[in-house]
């Protein structure tokens, strides 16, 4: 600049539009660019919304269903485990479901939108392993807690729910995906449930 | 000195002006072709040009690039509606438009394998499909007695000739009215025009998405260059 | 407070860096003559173009599948699936064929005005090493869609390293690193377009532009602005601080500083351009066929020709020379040596008279059948062989040479008009 020998204020004022216009051509011309970069038709086709038949599942049982390339673990829950989620809530970091770990739909004290089953991702909030589903003999890891969640990688516990308990090394509590019901027993992972249809 | 720039420029202007007749000597003999006149924008025209290729093309020719989904939104069709009236195969709703036809079979069928449409429409022209599609006639010779003055010797079956009937063709190589079809010949008309039209989206599915953006770009382009002329001609003052 | 913030740093900067230097250097206190006209944008915008090639280029990488099964496919799939894919494919094919009107019409200009008679006999070396290098990426880069185009295309020019006597054969063989074109050759094909040519590309620009700041830019006058030191009044002198390693040697005269004159009017020229660069490729990106051929919509077929097979249109002027010369060692010879030509030419022009303005009638009319002949070779390279059509490529392939013949006989004892010493207002 130091060769302008003269610089009123026409020229100043055509500098800046030129360089306020350029800048919000190479903003646009930067779209294309970025916008590359979302997940492609492709990607959404493969991560589409998954179907899975639940009436087969018996209470108790565990299913494993794949979405977006994470397992995600269907839990049929006895009326009994499902009653006796409320008597450890002492042990847990976060029994209300307060940290934004699931829709608000599933934000109540069995964290599903049906108490029967449970639908959560099946990735620890510590590192990402998959805890396994401990029926029965949960007692081992947890006193007084029949069922749960064990994570083998560095031993973090989750309840019926998927709520972590204290003292181990997960933050928070499992994933609740999105998801809802189409039929009676045809649940739906990566939807939420249609308010204006009240499908849920 | 200016003039020199001129000569020189006129000179390769007046080239390419030359070379207008020879091109058209060079290009050779070719087929006429009617034109198509369809028009991307009428979704009505592309939902029954959708539905006809569903039932009359897709057993054969596959659309492998081109998916259910962006179809649906891209003609309006509700998804219900669609997987209803439009998905026949059981695919899902994210996949690709395809048939389950064995290739190397169908070659032995048909000669070659069936080729797949999704860039028909870029590779002929709609033009092109129109005029194919309205230009069978009868051929004894031929394995399905049927013969196509656009696509000599093809060999594909007269597939829509319940609806449009057949044609013959005299020594001239002109085609008779179609005679025995369900649709009177504007009718019929309609129908392949309707699939022209749908072959030409589905060649490119953001055609009309481009040319909209086009005139933004072109807009936004125009202001600025006004900006940089008053620019250029500021500073240049020093100069001159 | 902000801006001491940026000198200190500057400054911070300078000392172990040039770059302030350099700045004044090449840009703000670059003397260029005054007198540029339209024809003088083109390097500005091949250099744009080339940031284009590049930035798309990559971007394309990111989805491309480089294999025989997978590429046309995979183009389709950027066409449709990935989102704003179809505009970053459309900008790289348009830039492909942008590139190279705007290199023929940067050499056009050269032309003109001398810009390769001494002492830019090496500028005009490295622009032919450019324009080689650009031959070879394009060639590269249009087998990568894989269409039936891209295949007999690529067919059709390796075939021509089968024309060397003896090692013929061996050779196309080792360049397709298959009995046919496959997806071994695409591969490597694009490995060197993608990362090889491109990072060539690059340097060769880069000493393109340090030779013509070394020799300074010529004008359409073809009169020098950099006068013996001390031959100038000082009135005479650009009123114009220029860098001192051009002030302290010379008097220059009729020059203003790249910067601001010279980037203001090529910003000006590439909105310009760009317009119609825009207007391309949002409404006619197949450029009447002649930028994305119908047959490449369909996918390679080694067993199935094209009707008619035609290389791409910039490559049209050597292909006809290759075809007219009825003897196929012949045609490659002349294909080739019309390329080799054009790097001797600063050889074959033995006058000292720089610009067409001041050169004789001769000279006029050699440039302009030079250039009528040129695009007929062009056009030809793009429609079938007919006989008509090879007589008028060999009288325009023998007009194409012949400008450097004639050159050569008329440019030692020319008749020029008298030079001016300075550059006109």
């Amino acid at each position: 600049m130091s060769n302008v020998p003269v610089n009123n204020s026409r020229r100043r004022f055509l500098t800046a539009a030129t360089a306020v216009v350029g800048g919000a051509g190479v903003v646009g011309a930067a779209v294309p660019f970025i916008a590359s970069w979302n997940p492609s038709a492709r990607a959404k086709a493969a991560g589409a919304p998954v179907e899975v038949n639940v009436g087969k599942i018996q209470p108790g049982q565990l299913i494993r269903a794949e979405w977006r390339g994470k397992p995600v673990y269907v839990v049929r829950r006895t009326e009994k485990t499902v009653s006796d989620l409320a008597k450890h809530d002492d042990q847990l970091r976060d029994p209300n479901s307060e940290k934004a770990q699931q829709p608000e739909y599933a934000t109540n004290p069995y964290r599903s939108i049906k108490p029967e089953f449970l639908v959560a991702l099946g990735v620890c909030t510590h590192l990402g392993c998959a805890p396994t589903h401990h029926g029965g003999d949960f007692e081992e890891f947890v006193e007084g807690v029949p069922n749960g969640f064990y994570c083998p990688c560095h031993g973090s516990k989750f309840d019926m729910a998927g709520r972590v308990f204290q003292g181990v090394p997960a933050p928070l509590n499992l994933v609740v995906p999105e998801h809802s019901f189409t039929g009676n027993d045809t649940l739906l992972i990566g939807v939420s449930p249609d308010v204006n249809k009240g499908a849920a | 000195m200016k003039k020199l720039i001129i000569a020189v420029t006129f000179g390769m202007l007046c080239s390419v002006t030359a070379l207008v007749p020879f091109s058209a000597i060079a290009s050779g003999p070719s087929v006429h072709l009617d034109k198509a006149n369809n028009d991307l924008s009428d979704k009505e025209s592309l939902k029954k040009g959708f539905k006809t290729y569903i039932n009359y093309c897709l057993g054969c020719h596959q659309l492998q690039y081109q998916r259910y989904g962006r179809t649906f939104d891209d003609l309006g069709i509700e998804e219900a509606d669609g997987i209803a009236n439009y998905m026949y195969t059981g695919d899902k709703v994210g996949g690709h438009i395809l048939n389950a036809m064995p290739k190397k079979e169908a070659a032995k069928w048909f000669g070659s394998a069936p080729p797949d449409l999704t860039l028909e429409a870029r590779f002929r022209s709609p033009d092109w499909i129109y005029t194919y599609l309205r230009s069978f006639h009868i051929d004894e010779n031929r394995p399905f007695g049927v013969n196509n003055t656009v696509f000599k010797d093809v060999g594909m079956p007269h597939v829509l000739q319940d609806l449009q009937g057949v044609s013959t063709i005299d020594e001239h190589g002109k085609l008779s009215p179609a005679m025995g079809g369900t649709l009177t010949a504007e009718e019929y008309d309609v129908v392949v025009r309707d699939l022209t039209n749908f072959l030409e989206y589905v060649g490119e599915p953001n055609k009309l998405e481009r040319k909209a953006l086009g005139y933004w770009v072109l807009a936004f382009l125009f202001f600025f260059f006004i900006l940089t002329y008053f620019l250029k001609r500021e500073y240049w003052k020093d100069v001159h | 407070m902000l801006m001491k913030v940026f000198t200190d740093f500057m400054g911070w900067i300078d000392q172990r860096l040039p770059v302030t230097d350099a700045w004044n250097k090449h840009i703000a206190q670059y003397p260029a003559p005054k007198n540029f006209n339209f024809w003088y944008i083109f390097g500005s915008l091949a250099m744009l173009v080339l940031v284009n090639q590049i930035f798309t280029g990559i971007w394309l990488t990111m989805n491309y599948e480089p294999s025989g099964e997978g590429a046309f496919a995979s183009i389709e799939y950027i066409m449709r699936d990935v989102d704003f894919g179809w505009l970053l494919r459309y900008m790289h094919s348009t830039g492909a064929s942008a590139f190279f009107i705007v290199v023929y019409l940067h050499m056009v200009r050269g032309l003109m005005y001398g810009s390769y008679q001494k002492p830019r006999e090496l500028l005009w070396i490295f622009g032919m090493l450019i324009f080689l290098v650009l031959m070879a990426e394009a060639f590269m880069g249009y087998l990568l869609p894989w269409g039936n185009m891209s295949y007999w295309g690529a067919q059709v020019i390796i075939s021509i390293f089968g024309l060397v006597p003896i090692i013929g054969d061996d050779l196309t063989l080792w360049i397709r690193g298959d009995y046919v074109i496959s997806g071994a050759t695409l591969n490597r094909f694009f490995a060197l377009h993608v990362i090889a040519l491109p990072l060539v590309l690059v340097i060769l620009v880069f000493l393109h532009i340090l030779a013509l700041h070394e020799v300074g830019s010529n004008n359409p006058e073809g009169i020098d602005i950099k006068k013996p030191k001390g031959s100038m009044k000082p009135e005479e002198i650009s009123k114009f601080t220029f860098h001192k390693q051009y002030s302290d040697k010379y008097d220059i005269v009729d020059a203003v500083p790249f910067h601001p004159y010279y980037t203001v009017k090529d910003i000006m020229f590439v909105v310009g351009f760009l317009f119609l660069f825009c207007w391309v490729m949002f409404f006619a990106p197949e450029g009447g066929g002649y930028f994305m051929e119908a047959p490449n919509f369909t996918p390679a077929n080694g067993l199935k020709t094209p009707e008619h097979i035609a290389p791409v249109w910039y490559f049209g002027p050597f292909y006809t020379i290759l075809r007219v010369i009825p003897n196929a060692m012949l045609g490659a010879i002349g294909m080739f040596s019309a390329i080799i030509v054009l790097f001797l030419l600063p050889w074959f022009d033995r006058g000292t008279v720089k610009s067409v303005r001041y050169r004789s009638k001769w000279h006029l009319i050699n440039l302009i059948q030079f250039s009528i002949c040129f695009v007929v070779l062009g056009a030809l390279g793009t429609m079938p062989a007919t006989p008509t059509a090879n007589l008028i490529g060999a009288i325009a392939s023998f007009g194409y040479f012949g400008f450097f013949v004639a050159l050569w006989f008329y440019s030692k004892n020319e008749n020029t008009k008298p030079m001016p010493e300075r550059i006109a207002d």
